[in-house]
């Protein structure tokens, strides 16, 4: 493999690592605050829908956004009653919320549209276009460092950018403020929380909540950034693998940013090479496929280290007992 | 938790529920600008007003008295199996080696042979997630989430490098050989002068998911074994106590689930397909979720609530064929199913615990009264 070969796989890692890692870090704010979410994927499907479907009627891809994230927000909300008010099972309500997403997303677009659940395709400003940093094409000759800086750091799209921002920013919202202190206590232990005189319920309502926007980020980019517009099932089990890089993070911000992009690695090396040999060994593409979840389950079975989830996750609050 | 007489837990709770779920359906199909009693009028003449109806509502509610009763065995020990899927995928896989490469003598004998290979392939796959949630605490969950991908891939890399025919582009196995066909229900109801529909797939497997609810009731209610998964699922500390065992229990129940979900594959691969093909499982393994949920992890429950799905299905393809309405809606009142029925289940419970707790009182209060007069 030659240096722009690598740099263009490394290209298609930071792209496809991106709705994982909104996605992932969604999946940290609501899991940090003992709000199991397996909903990832049907919040992200129904964000890529309504932010590619209003995009492409509006013409302009903020709208398309705003609506994306709206969706999403509502699919929290449904997920937030059912288990923080109702005290439901949170597994089950994210299983019903990946159904109803990939249920309602097809039957919308097709009324909508009439092209068996897609959307039109997106051009011009109904998309994200991939932004040029500053003095990209002047650096490009500069050897090494030029064609990093301009195959792989310019030339995304802006929620690239604000992903991996997002980073540093629930780094510091979760560990160095007030309100990140309290949402992960209330994962951790939500009877200390309330003693304290702070609502339980409304610090996790307000998890869910971020949690869906991130989500929604995540959608609007798969639809409006990656690909062109909506298709059927288009997060093709996005979500899932988030929640493994989740587990695989082991819930920090962090080791989120390295695990997702490993797997968007695994999936931009499997997308580019069928048949890998190794030392005259095939590896088969379908193996290149399911090795994130395979990695998750030995990470899980704590032969490497132990994933420890926060300890009130999944379980509703009840003030008496 | 005797606030409310049993009927209403088992039968009201559920019914407003599922009434609540397709109220909101129609409303859905109101809103895609089509009309909601002239859908239900066409997926009941679809789905019951032929045998041919008949057959695919039935061939449908096959798979889902499998995998719903996978679901519902492991309800009973508290453990959630998403991995219906990926168990009935592998159990496909199981019983396609068992029609392919033993030559069957006859059908009774191959469909005994091709249960064991599909319910031994799904109890495999659920075997790992199962061992490590006994002994390592992963969660479930997510590990029969990971589980379902996991079979995806394996079943996608044997059909393309392994039991597609040389020379055939189309991932999927040979046909299975003549002897290992199974008799439809025309041919079953023939020789006692019924006339069923000959095209329609539901075959002589509806008949071994009757046998399976019983023997799972028979399990759950009426054996030592079953009293222990019912009284791990109750309190596993309580269960410890007794000297029950969580990690027999969990393997048990687990193994129990996969076996059910893979013996789904004796309907679809062997009965209906006859021959191993991508994704022939087409989402019956978390329909098994609605199911189960819906029938309260009971038999009988299962069972009903598998035949509705059925008509569901049936009903559904109906209406993609004559109307504007996409199959997908199915996967929306699935959905609102298990959500209504699982996820806010507290919502209709609650007001309902009320009424009868308040009519309780109101009684209590008049026999205190009465005395006095």
């Amino acid at each position: 493999m030659d240096f722009l070969t690598l740099l263009q796989v490394l290209d298609s890692t930071v792209r496809l690592a991106t709705p994982l890692l909104l996605a992932c870090l969604a999946g940290l704010f609501s899991e940090r605050a003992g709000i199991f979410d397996i909903g990832l994927e049907g919040k992200m499907l129904a964000a890529a829908f309504f932010s590619a479907a209003v995009a492409y009627v509006t013409g302009s891809v903020w709208i398309g956004l705003l609506a994306g994230v709206t969706a999403s927000l509502a699919f929290s909300v449904i997920h937030g009653v059912a288990s923080i008010t109702f005290r439901g099972n949170q597994l089950i309500s994210g299983v019903a919320l990946n159904f109803l997403a990939a249920g309602l997303t097809v039957l919308i677009a097709q009324t909508w549209f009439n092209q068996g659940g897609r959307t039109p395709s997106l051009t011009g400003n109904a998309r994200f276009e991939p932004i040029t940093l500053p003095f990209a094409e002047t650096l490009q000759n500069v050897p090494i460092f030029g064609p990093i800086y301009y195959e792989l750091i310019s030339g995304h799209s802006i929620l690239v950018y604000v992903a991996a921002l997002a980073v540093p920013a629930t780094w510091y919202i979760l560990f160095r403020t007030r309100f990140g202190l309290r949402l992960r206590a209330v994962g951790e232990n939500p009877a200390a929380v309330d003693t304290a005189g702070v609502s339980v319920v409304g610090l996790r309502f307000a998890a869910v909540m971020i949690c869906g926007v991130l989500c929604g980020l995540a959608g609007a980019y798969l639809a409006t950034s990656l690909s062109a517009g909506f298709v059927k099932d288009m997060t093709a089990g996005r979500g899932y693998i988030a929640l493994a890089a989740l587990i695989f993070a082991k819930w920090r911000p962090w080791y989120a940013l390295m695990a997702c992009l490993l797997f968007g690695f695994l999936e931009a090396i499997a997308n580019r090479f069928q048949n890998i040999e190794v030392i005259g060994f095939v590896i088969p593409v379908q193996f290149m496929q399911a090795l994130p979840y395979i990695l998750t389950v030995v990470i899980l079975a704590g032969f490497v280290g132990k994933a420890i989830p926060p300890r009130a996750g999944g379980e509703p609050y009840v003030k008496e007992r | 938790m005797d606030t409310m007489p049993k009927w209403v837990d088992a039968l009201l709770v559920p019914f407003i529920s599922v009434l609540i779920a397709f109220l909101i359906s129609g409303v859905v199909i109101v809103a895609i600008g089509e009309d909601p009693i002239e859908a239900v009028k066409l997926m009941v003449t679809g789905a019951l007003g032929s045998t041919y109806g008949w057959g695919f509502t039935l061939y449908y509610a096959t798979n889902f008295i499998f995998t719903g009763l996978a679901v519902a065995i492991a309800f009973h020990a508290r453990l959630f199996n998403i991995g219906g899927e990926g168990q009935a995928t592998l159990g496909g896989l199981g019983v396609a080696l068992a029609c392919l490469f033993i030559p069957w003598p006859h059908w009774t004998l191959a469909l005994i042979g091709a249960m064991l290979a599909g319910a031994l392939f799904g109890a495999a796959w659920a075997a790992i997630p199962a061992y490590l949630q006994a002994k390592r605490g992963s969660h479930i969950v997510i590990t029969t989430i990971m589980f379902n991908f996991i079979g995806a891939a394996v079943l996608n890399y044997v059909l393309v490098n392994q039991l597609r025919p040389a020379g055939s582009m189309d991932p999927a196995s040979a046909r299975f050989p003549e002897a290992t066909n199974l008799p439809t229900l025309h041919e079953l109801l023939a020789p006692i002068g019924i006339e069923f529909s000959k095209a329609a797939p539901a075959n002589v497997s509806l008949l071994i998911a009757l046998l399976s609810c019983f023997l799972l009731w028979l399990l759950v209610w009426r054996t030592r074994l079953g009293y222990e998964i019912r009284a791990f699922g109750h309190s596993e500390t309580a269960a410890v106590y007794a000297g029950i065992s969580p990690v027999r229990i969990t393997m048990i129940a687990m193994l129990i689930s996969g076996a059910l979900a893979g013996m789904m594959a004796i309907n679809n691969v062997m009965g209906e397909a006859e021959r191993l093909v991508l994704n022939s499982v087409e989402g019956a393994g978390f329909i098994g979720i609605a199911v189960a949920l819906m029938g309260r992890s009971h038999p009988v429950g299962v069972l009903l609530a598998a035949i509705l799905f059925g008509f569901l299905y049936q009903g559904g393809a109906e209406l993609a064929l004559w109307t504007d309405i996409p199959r997908e809606l199915i996967i929306v009142i699935q959905a609102l199913v298990i959500l209504f029925t699982g996820a806010l289940d507290n919502m209709v419970r609650s007001p309902i615990e009320k009424i009868f707790l308040a009519r309780r009182r109101a009684r209590q209060a008049a026999q205190a009264v009465e005395p006095a007069e």
